[in-house]
C-alpha cells in the first residue's frame, strides 16, 4: 500500500512534537518529509537562554538528532525555506527549488520577533532573540564590545539581559511600561525582580521609549536615542520587544489569518488538508507564546493525523517562569486581581519573598510567587482544575504542605503529591505519568525519564521534583545524575549508595579489598566508615563476607553494652517479653553473685543488669545461659525486642495470639544485624497496648487477621508508622515483615533508621515491591532467611572460645 | 627506666587493644595495622572514657563515649578538641611487647 505524504514546514519545537506524538499512534501512516529554514535538527529553543549564560551547550539541547529523523524514515531538509504552498497541487516549493507533495500538510512555522520600525534597526549589531543564531551572535559580541542595551524588558528580554551580563557586558534594559515584565508581574513583585536583577549588575531605563539607533564609528550601531532626547552607548542591540506568529506562506496561500493562522479545535485550517500548530496557530483568538499549549496542541493535531479524530483542543491557561538562575517568579492566570476578586498577599521585602493569590468567588484566579515559588505547580492546578478552595482558604497562602494532614514529617513532597498533580507544566506531565513510565520501563535516571515522559525536557525547572518523584519511586535503585549522595566520610569521595552497588556487583568481601576498590584515601578509614563497611559486606554477602570485630563499635565487639564508668549492662533477651520463674531466679543469682548495682525494667519490656565489670562478662553469660537466656542484642545495630501484648491469650478484647505472633517474630529475626537498630511490636488488638505504632514494624490484630504497620520511631524524633498491608495468616506476618526487613537490610544507608529509609525512598516504592510483588517479596524474604541461617548466639560463643578480649593483662616481670 | 614483660604481641588484635592493670591505674595497649605498639593511660581527656575500647584506624584511637580522636604517639587529642591522655612507653622485641613504668 502506498503511504500517504505528509509534509512539515518548520523544523521547531510544535512541529517535531506533533511528529512525535503521531509516530507513538501510527509509526507507519506517513511518509514524512520536514522543511526547516535552521541549518540544524530540532533543539529546545526554550534552553538558549541557559546556552546564553554559559550554563548548558549547543549539542546539549538538541531534542531530535539526525538519527532520529532517519530511524523514523523522515526527510529531513534542513536549511531550506518553504517559499511557496501550491495547494491545488497539493505540493510546497522551497527556496532553493526542492518541491514536495503531500496529502496532509502540517504549518508549524513558530513566530517571528518584533522588530521596531524605527531608523537604524538593520545596522549591524541589531539582532532579535529567537534561534541559535542569534545566541551566537550575541555570544560573540560579547567578546570583543563593552555596551549592551536590551530593548524590551519581558521573559526573553531579561534572560537576554543576564545572559550576557553573565558574559560581562555592560548590559542596559529598556523598557516602555512602568515596571517590568508587566504582562506577567504586578508592580510590587516586579520591583522585587528589577532589585535582584539590579543586584546582578543590570541597568534599567523604564518608562522609555526608543527613537532610533545611530551608527558608531565602524558603522555599525553605536547609540540608542530616546524620544526625551536621551542617548545611550550601545554596541550591541536586542530587540525583545515582542513577537508575532509567523503567517507569511500561510498568507501567500491564501488560508484564513488573523493574527496568526486561524485553527479549529482540531488545529486545522480553513483548509482541512492543511494544519497548523504551534506559535504560528490561532486558536479560538489566540496565539500562544509558550512551550505548554503548544504541546497539548501537538498531541490533538497528532490524534488527527492519525486519523483517530477524537481528540479536541480547548485552549489552555499558562503560567510563566523566569529562566535566571537563582531568582524564583512565577506567576499565573489573572495575577492583577480586579473588582470582583480578593487578594491575599504575603510580603517580606527584607527576605525577598512575595506572593500573591487572586480569589474570584470560590476559586484560584491568579498567583504570583517571588522569591519562593515552590508551590507554583500547586496553584497552577488549582486554578487550572478551577478548585473551589473555599475550604482550604484559611490555609492556601501557606502552601500544599500546610493543608490537611499530608505534611507528614520527614516525608518529601512528591511522595505526598497525588497522582493527577502536575510537575512538568511545559510537557503537561503529571505524577502519575511519570510513576507509571518508571516502573513500566524500569527508569533509574533522569535522562530515561525525559526520555519516556518529556518531564523535565523542556524549561527544566521541574528538574528537583522530578528526581524527587523518581527516588521515591525507585527507592534504593535511584542513580542521581549528580549525585546527592553524600560521601561516607572524610575518608572516601564515594556516597553510601556506591559503595554499597561496589561490594554487590563486584562481590567484595573484606573491607581491605572495599578500600582497595573504591581507592580509599587513608589505610584503616575511620571509626565511622569502618562499622558501615562492615554491615554493607555481612549484609551483601552473608556467610561469605568477612566479619571485622575491629570495625565494631565496642558494643558489639563486646556484646554489652558500654556505660559512662567503663563497666557493662546485661540484657538477655525475653522473647516476646516473655519469661519464666526459672529465668528470673537466674537472673537473680548472677545479680548478687556479681554485685549487679542495678537490675531495672528496660522500656523495651525486658531486664537489664547495669554495672557489671567486663571480665566478669563471659561467666554471668555462662551462668545465664544455663537458664536458656541468650543475648538480647540490647547494643547492636539489629534486631532489639519484639515487644506484644497479652492479646487473645488472656485480653478480654484480643482478637490474635499476639504474643505467640511476637514471639516467631523474634525468634525468626534472632541475630539479624541491620543498618541501625530495628523494633518490632504486636498488639492483639486496635487498642495496641504494645505501641506499634512507633515501631519500626508493627502489627496489629484484627478479627480477620493482622494490620502492619512500618517505618515508625519513637526515639529522637517520634515518627509515626505506616499502613503497609493487611494479611490474614502468622505466616503472612512473617514473609511480609521478613521482606520488608531484608529490603531494608539491603537498601538503607548504615544509620538510617526505617523511618529515615522509607522517608527517602517514598512508601509507595516499598509498596510496591512488599506488597504488590509476589515475586519480590517471596525473594526477599528468602535472602533474610538464608543470612540468619545458622546464627549463633554470641554469649554461648564467647564462653565457648574462651575469648580473652574480656580479661586484662598482668604485668608479669 | 623500668622495663616490664607485657604479653606476645599476637594477644593484642590487630587495629585493637588490651587493658593493662598497673599501680598507675589502667592503661590501653595499641596495636596498629603496621604492627605498631602504643600505650595510654585508659582515660579519655574529654570526660574519662575507656580508649582501650575504642576503635583504632592509623595511629589515632576514636574514644567509644563520644567520639573524641587520641593520637596514639603522643596522647594528644585531634583539633578541634583540646587535652591529653597520659603516654607510657612500649617496645616490642621479638615478638613481645614490653612496657615501661
Ligand atoms: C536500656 C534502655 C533504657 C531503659 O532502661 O529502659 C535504653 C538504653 C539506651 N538507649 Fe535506648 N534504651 C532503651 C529503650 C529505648 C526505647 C524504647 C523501646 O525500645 O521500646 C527507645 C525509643 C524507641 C525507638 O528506638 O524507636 C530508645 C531510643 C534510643 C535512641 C534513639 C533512637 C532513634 O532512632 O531516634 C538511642 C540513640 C541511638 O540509638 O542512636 C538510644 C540509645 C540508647 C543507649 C544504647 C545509649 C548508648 O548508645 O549508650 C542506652 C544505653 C544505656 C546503657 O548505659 O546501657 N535509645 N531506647 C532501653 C533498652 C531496651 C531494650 O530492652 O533493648
Ligand atoms: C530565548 C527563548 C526562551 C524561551 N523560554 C521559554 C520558556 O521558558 N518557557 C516556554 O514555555 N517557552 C519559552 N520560549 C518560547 C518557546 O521556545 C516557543 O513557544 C516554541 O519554541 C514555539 O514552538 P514552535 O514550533 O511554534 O516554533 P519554533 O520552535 O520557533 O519553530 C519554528 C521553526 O520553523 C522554521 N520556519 C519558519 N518558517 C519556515 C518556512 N517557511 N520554511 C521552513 N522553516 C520555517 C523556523 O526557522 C523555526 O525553526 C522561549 C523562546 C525563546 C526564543
Ligand atoms: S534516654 Fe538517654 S539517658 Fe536514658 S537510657 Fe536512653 S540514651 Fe541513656
Ligand atoms: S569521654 Fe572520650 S570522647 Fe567523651
Amino acid at each position: 500500500m502506498n503511504k500517504q505524504k505528509l509534509v512539515m514546514v518548520g523544523n521547531g519545537m510544535a512541529g517535531c512534537r506533533t511528529l512525535e506524538e503521531l509516530l507513538k499512534l501510527t509509526p507507519d501512516l506517513y511518509e514524512i518529509t520536514v522543511f526547516g529554514a535552521e541549518p540544524h535538527p530540532n533543539y529546545n529553543r526554550i534552553m538558549l537562554s541557559p546556552v546564553l549564560a554559559g550554563e548548558t551547550k549547543f549539542d546539549d539541547i538538541v531534542l531530535n538528532d539526525l538519527a532520529w529523523y532517519r530511524d523514523n524514515g523522515i526527510t529531513l531538509h534542513a536549511g531550506k525555506q518553504v517559499v511557496k504552498i501550491d495547494r491545488k497541487g497539493q505540493k510546497v516549493i522551497a527556496d532553493d527549488g526542492t518541491e514536495a507533495a503531500y496529502d496532509r500538510l502540517l504549518l508549524a512555522t513558530g513566530s517571528l520577533p518584533c522588530i521596531l520600525p524605527i531608523p537604524g534597526n538593520d545596522l549591524p549589531g541589531v539582532i532579535a532573540y529567537r534561534d541559535i543564531a542569534d545566541t551566537e551572535a550575541m555570544i560573540a559580541a560579547a567578546t570583543s564590545y563593552k555596551h549592551a542595551v536590551v530593548i524590551g524588558a519581558g521573559l526573553l528580554g531579561l534572560e537576554a539581559a543576564n545572559g550576557l551580563a553573565l558574559r560581562g557586558m555592560d548590559v542596559t534594559v529598556v523598557h516602555l511600561a512602568d515596571w517590568i515584565m508587566e504582562r506577567q508581574l504586578d508592580k510590587t513583585a516586579a520591583d522585587l525582580l528589577q532589585k535582584s536583577l539590579e543586584a546582578k549588575g543590570l541597568k534599567f531605563l523604564l518608562g522609555k521609549q526608543t527613537e532610533m539607533l545611530k551608527p558608531g564609528a565602524n558603522s555599525r550601531v553605536g547609540t540608542v536615542r530616546f524620544k526625551d532626547g536621551g542617548e545611550i552607548p550601545a554596541d550591541l542591540v536586542v530587540m525583545a520587544a515582542g513577537i508575532r506568529p509567523n503567517t507569511e506562506l500561510a498568507k501567500s496561500a491564501l488560508l484564513h489569518c488573523n493574527r496568526g493562522v486561524v485553527v479549529s479545535d482540531t488545529l486545522q485550517t480553513y483548509d482541512p488538508k492543511i494544519y497548523a500548530v504551534g506559535e504560528c496557530a490561532e486558536h479560538r483568538g489566540t496565539a500562544y507564546g509558550l512551550v505548554a499549549p503548544l504541546f497539548e496542541q501537538a498531541k490533538v493535531c497528532a490524534n488527527h493525523l492519525a486519523q483517530m479524530g477524537i481528540g479536541r483542543y480547548g485552549g489552555s491557561v499558562t503560567s510563566t517562569k523566569l529562566k535566571v538562575t537563582g531568582i524564583d517568579v512565577f506567576s499565573a492566570g489573572n495575577f492583577m486581581g480586579g473588582k470582583d476578586c480578593d487578594e491575599i498577599i504575603l510580603s517580606d521585602p527584607v527576605g525577598g519573598v512575595y506572593k500573591k493569590l487572586v480569589i474570584r468567588g470560590e476559586q484560584l484566579a491568579g498567583a504570583v510567587l517571588y522569591g519562593d515559588t515552590a508551590d507554583g505547580a500547586w496553584y497552577f492546578q488549582l486554578l487550572k482544575d478551577g478548585q473551589n478552595i473555599s475550604e482550604i482558604r484559611d490555609h492556601l497562602m501557606f502552601g500544599q504542605n500546610h493543608v490537611g494532614d499530608v505534611g507528614h514529617a520527614g516525608q518529601n513532597k512528591a511522595a505526598a503529591m497525588p497522582d493527577e498533580a502536575e510537575v512538568c507544566g511545559c510537557n503537561g506531565v503529571c505524577k502519575g505519568s511519570i510513576v507509571k513510565a518508571i516502573k513500566e520501563h524500569g527508569l533509574f535516571t533522569i535522562d530515561a525519564v525525559r526520555k519516556h515522559t518529556k518531564a523535565s525536557s523542556s524549561c527544566g525547572s521541574c528538574t528537583g521534583l522530578v528526581e524527587q518523584i523518581l527516588a521515591s519511586t525507585v527507592g534504593g535503585a535511584y542513580q542521581p545524575a549528580d549525585t546527592k549522595d553524600k560521601p561516607v566520610c572524610g575518608c572516601t569521595d564515594h556516597g553510601h549508595g556506591v559503595v554499597r552497588a561496589a561490594i554487590r556487583d563486584k562481590k567484595l568481601l573484606s573491607i581491605p579489598a572495599v578500600m582497595q576498590e573504591l581507592g580509599w584515601k587513608t589505610p584503616n578509614g575511620c571509626a565511622s566508615c569502618r562499622p558501615a563497611l562492615n554491615y554493607y559486606l555481612i549484609s551483601s554477602w552473608p556467610h561469605e563476607a568477612q566479619d571485622d570485630p575491629q570495625s565494631r563499635f565496642i558494643n558489639e565487639r563486646a556484646h554489652a553494652n558500654i556505660q559512662k564508668d567503663g563497666t557493662f549492662s546485661v540484657v538477655p533477651r525475653m522473647w516476646g517479653g516473655l519469661t519464666t520463674p526459672a529465668e528470673l531466679r537466674v537472673i537473680a543469682d548472677v545479680a548478687e553473685k556479681y554485685e549487679v548495682p542495678t537490675v531495672k525494667m528496660t522500656g523495651g519490656a525486658r531486664i537489664d543488669l547495669l554495672g557489671i565489670r567486663k571480665g566478669d562478662l563471659p561467666r554471668v553469660w555462662e551462668d545465664l545461659g544455663k537458664a536458656g537466656l541468650v543475648s538480647g542484642h540490647a547494643y547492636g545495630k539489629s534486631i532489639r525486642t519484639v515487644k506484644t501484648c497479652v492479646g487473645a491469650e488472656h485480653c478480654r478484647f484480643g482478637t490474635q495470639l499476639s504474643m505467640n505472633m511476637g514471639v516467631k517474630l523474634e525468634k525468626m529475626l534472632f541475630g539479624m544485624w541491620a543498618p541501625h537498630k530495628v523494633k518490632l511490636a504486636v498488639s492483639g488488638c486496635p487498642r495496641n497496648c504494645a505501641e506499634a505504632g512507633i515501631k519500626d514494624v508493627g502489627v496489629i490484630g484484627v478479627d480477620s487477621g493482622y494490620e502492619i504497620y512500618v517505618a515508625g520511631n519513637g526515639g529522637i524524633k517520634t515518627e509515626v508508622a505506616e499502613f503497609l498491608c493487611k494479611v490474614r495468616t502468622d505466616d503472612e506476618v512473617q514473609e511480609y515483615s521478613g521482606a520488608f526487613l531484608q529490603l531494608y537490610r539491603e537498601e538503607a544507608y548504615y544509620l538510617e533508621r526505617t523511618c529515615h529509609y522509607v522517608a527517602r525512598v517514598g512508601l509507595d516504592y516499598v509498596k510496591g515491591i512488599i506488597v504488590e510483588n509476589a515475586e519480590r517479596r517471596a525473594e526477599l524474604y528468602e535472602r533474610l532467611l538464608y543470612s540468619l541461617q545458622g546464627y549463633a548466639d554470641p554469649w554461648a560463643n564467647a564462653v565457648a572460645t574462651q575469648s580473652k578480649e574480656y580479661q586484662a593483662l598482668e604485668v608479669t616481670a | 627506666m623500668n622495663w616490664k614483660k607485657l604479653c606476645a604481641l599476637d594477644e593484642i588484635p590487630r587495629l585493637g587493644s588490651r587493658v593493662v592493670k598497673s599501680p598507675q591505674g589502667d592503661i590501653a595497649v595499641f596495636r596498629t595495622a603496621a604492627d605498631e605498639v602504643f600505650a595510654l593511660h585508659d582515660k579519655c581527656p574529654h570526660k574519662g572514657g575507656a580508649l582501650s575500647q575504642g576503635m583504632v584506624a592509623g595511629k589515632v584511637v576514636t574514644c567509644p563515649m563520644h567520639s573524641w580522636k587520641i593520637q596514639l604517639e603522643s596522647g594528644e587529642a585531634v583539633a578541634p578538641d583540646k587535652g591529653c591522655a597520659r603516654s607510657f612507653s612500649v617496645k616490642l622485641e621479638a615478638g613481645t611487647v614490653w612496657i615501661a613504668l
